[in-house]
C-alpha cells in the first residue's frame, strides 16, 4: 500500500535491520575507502598549492568535510531521537547514540584541522570568531548528551531522556548560532578574520582544481559516517541481545 | 498552585543552604575575581559587567541540583505528580520558586557587589535590567536539566555539563547588554533579545522538563 514509506519503517525490526546492515556494511565500507583514499590522494599530490595561502590549502579536504559531517551527525541524531519519541523504534534510539561518539569526533578534527590551518593563515591558533564558538558548543552538546547516554542505567529511560536533550539541545544550538554572530558582529566590527569564514563559504569561487577532490572526499567522509553508525549501531543491538540472553539465563 | 509555591519558599528559606548560599558564593566569586586577575580598578571597571553576569549564571547553577532533588528523595514528588495539578505546572513552579529564591537575590546584589568591581556608573541600570530579564531564563533553563538528572546519584556534575552549553545564549545577551551599558552605548536590542530568551524559555521548557519528570518518574 505506502510502499515507499513502510519501506523504511521495516528496519524498526531489528533482526531486518541485521540482515540489510549486514549485507550493506561491507559496500558503505569499500565506498568510504574508495573516496576516502581517491579525494585524499588527488587533494594531496595531485592539486597545486595556491597562490596565497600555500600547501597549507590542502587542508580543505579533511576540515571541511568533517565540519558538514559534523553538523549533519547531530541532525540525525535529532530525526533518530524524533523517530524514537514518537514510534518507539528501539533501532532508532540506538542508532542516534551509536552517531553522537562519531559526530563529536568529528568536531573535534573539524576544530583541530581549523587551528592547524589557522595558525599559519590568521596567525592564531584560535579565534573567537562565531563559527569556532559555534562549532566548540556543539563539541560541548554531543559531550552533554554522551554523558547522559552514559550515567542511566535502565537504556529505555535513557533514549527518551536524551531524546528530550537532543531536541531541546538542537534548539538551544541553533540559538547560540545566531546569538554568536550578533555577538562578535556587536563588539569587534569588521573582523577580516571572520569574513573569510571556515566554511562553506569559502568554496564559492574556489576554483574546480580543489572543488573536485573536496567533493569526493565529503562523499568519502559521508560513507565513512554511515558505515561507522552501521557498525556501531549493530554493535549496540548485539550488546542489547546478549544482556538479554544474559537476564534469561539468570531467570532460567 | 500557591501553595505549593509557598511551601517551596518556606523550605528554600527555612531549610537553609538554599537561599542564602548562592548569594554567599556570588559575593565569593566577586571577591575572588582581583585576586585573579589584579586589583587595577580601570581593567576591574572594563570587565565588571560581564563578571558580574558570570558569577550571577554560575550561582544560580550552583542551586540548582536542589529543585527536584529534595522531593525525589523523601517521596513528594511522586505525591505531586499523582495530584491533579499537570506536571508542566509543577515544573514552571518550581522554576518560579527557583527564581524567586535565587534569581532576584542575585539580581538585587548584583549592583552592591558591582561597587566592589568598581563597576562604571551607567552600567548599573542596565545591568540590573539584563539581569532582571536574563535570570528567569537561567531558572526555567535549570529546571529543564534538573528534570532530566533527577533520577541520577550525583548528577550535579552531568547536570552543569547539561545545563551550561544551554546557557550561552542568554549570558551571551545579558552580558552583551550590560557591557554596552557600561561603555555608555545603547543596550536595548540585546535586552530585548535577553527578554525574548526568557520569554520563550518559559513558554516551552515546562514541557520538556514535565516530559523528562515522566520518564524519571515511571
Amino acid at each position: 500500500m505506502f510502499a515507499p514509506m513502510s519501506s523504511i519503517w521495516e528496519y524498526a525490526n531489528p533482526r531486518r535491520f541485521m540482515a540489510t546492515s549486514a549485507a550493506l556494511l561491507p559496500w558503505v565500507v569499500g565506498l568510504a575507502a574508495i573516496c576516502l583514499i581517491g579525494g585524499l590522494v588527488w587533494g594531496f599530490f595531485f592539486t597545486p598549492n595556491d597562490f596565497r595561502q600555500g600547501a597549507t590549502v590542502k587542508i580543505i579536504y579533511i576540515h571541511v568535510p568533517t565540519a558538514i559531517m559534523a553538523i549533519n551527525a547531530w541532525f540525525m541524531m535529532l530525526v533518530c531521537s524524533l523517530i524514537w519519541l514518537i514510534r518507539r523504534h528501539h533501532v532508532s534510539a540506538l542508532a542516534a547514540k551509536a552517531a553522537a561518539p562519531v559526530g563529536m569526533v568529528f568536531t573535534l578534527i573539524a576544530l583541530f584541522t581549523g587551528a592547524v590551518w589557522g595558525q599559519p593563515m590568521w596567525g592564531t591558533w584560535w579565534e573567537w570568531d562565531p563559527r569556532l564558538t559555534s562549532f566548540l558548543i556543539l563539541f560541548l552538546f554531543y559531550l552533554g548528551y554522551m554523558a547522559l547516554w552514559e550515567a542511566i542505567e535502565n537504556p529505555d529511560q535513557a533514549a527518551d531522556l536524551t531524546s528530550v536533550l537532543c531536541l531541546v539541545g538542537s534548539i538551544f544550538a541553533i540559538l547560540s548560532r545566531y546569538a554568536l554572530v550578533f555577538w562578535n558582529q556587536g563588539l569587534h566590527q569588521g573582523t577580516t578574520v571572520s569574513t573569510v569564514g571556515v566554511g562553506v563559504e569559502e568554496n564559492e569561487g574556489v576554483s574546480s582544481v580543489f572543488l573536485y577532490p573536496m567533493l569526493t572526499s565529503l562523499a568519502g567522509f559521508v560513507f565513512l559516517f554511515l558505515a561507522l553508525v552501521l557498525y556501531r549501531t549493530r554493535t549496540e543491538i548485539r550488546a542489547r541481545r546478549l544482556k538479554a540472553l544474559i537476564a534469561q539465563e539468570q531467570i532460567a | 498552585m500557591i501553595g505549593l509555591l509557598r511551601r517551596d519558599l518556606a523550605l528554600a528559606v527555612r531549610a537553609g543552604g538554599g537561599f542564602g548560599l548562592s548569594l554567599a558564593f556570588f559575593l565569593i566569586f566577586t571577591a575572588l575575581v582581583p585576586f585573579g586577575i589584579g586589583p587595577e580598578t580601570g581593567r576591574l571597571a572594563d570587565i565588571a559587567a560581564g563578571l558580574l553576569w558570570l558569577g550571577a549564571l554560575l550561582a544560580c547553577l550552583l542551586s540548582l541540583d536542589r529543585i527536584f532533588q529534595l522531593d525525589w528523595e523523601d517521596g513528594s514528588l511522586d505525591l505531586l505528580a499523582t495530584s491533579p495539578l499537570p506536571l508542566e505546572a509543577l515544573a514552571a513552579l518550581k522554576a518560579l520558586a527557583h527564581w524567586l529564591t535565587t534569581g532576584l537575590p542575585l539580581v538585587i546584589a548584583a549592583p552592591v557587589l558591582g561597587l566592589i568591581l568598581n563597576l562604571p556608573g551607567p552600567a548599573y541600570i542596565p545591568l540590573v535590567l539584563s539581569l532582571l530579564a536574563g535570570t528567569p531564563a537561567l531558572s526555567a533553563i535549570g529546571t529543564f536539566g534538573a528534570a532530566l538528572t533527577v533520577g541520577i546519584k550525583r548528577g550535579g556534575l552531568l547536570l552543569s555539563l547539561l545545563v551550561l552549553p544551554l546557557y550561552v545564549p542568554t549570558l551571551l545577551f545579558g552580558a552583551l547588554a550590560a557591557t554596552r551599558g557600561a561603555q555608555g552605548l545603547d543596550a536595548t536590542t540585546p535586552l530585548v533579545l535577553t527578554l525574548g530568551i526568557t520569554l520563550g524559555c518559559m513558554a516551552l521548557l515546562p514541557f520538556a522538563a514535565a516530559a523528562a519528570l515522566r520518564v524519571n518518574l515511571r
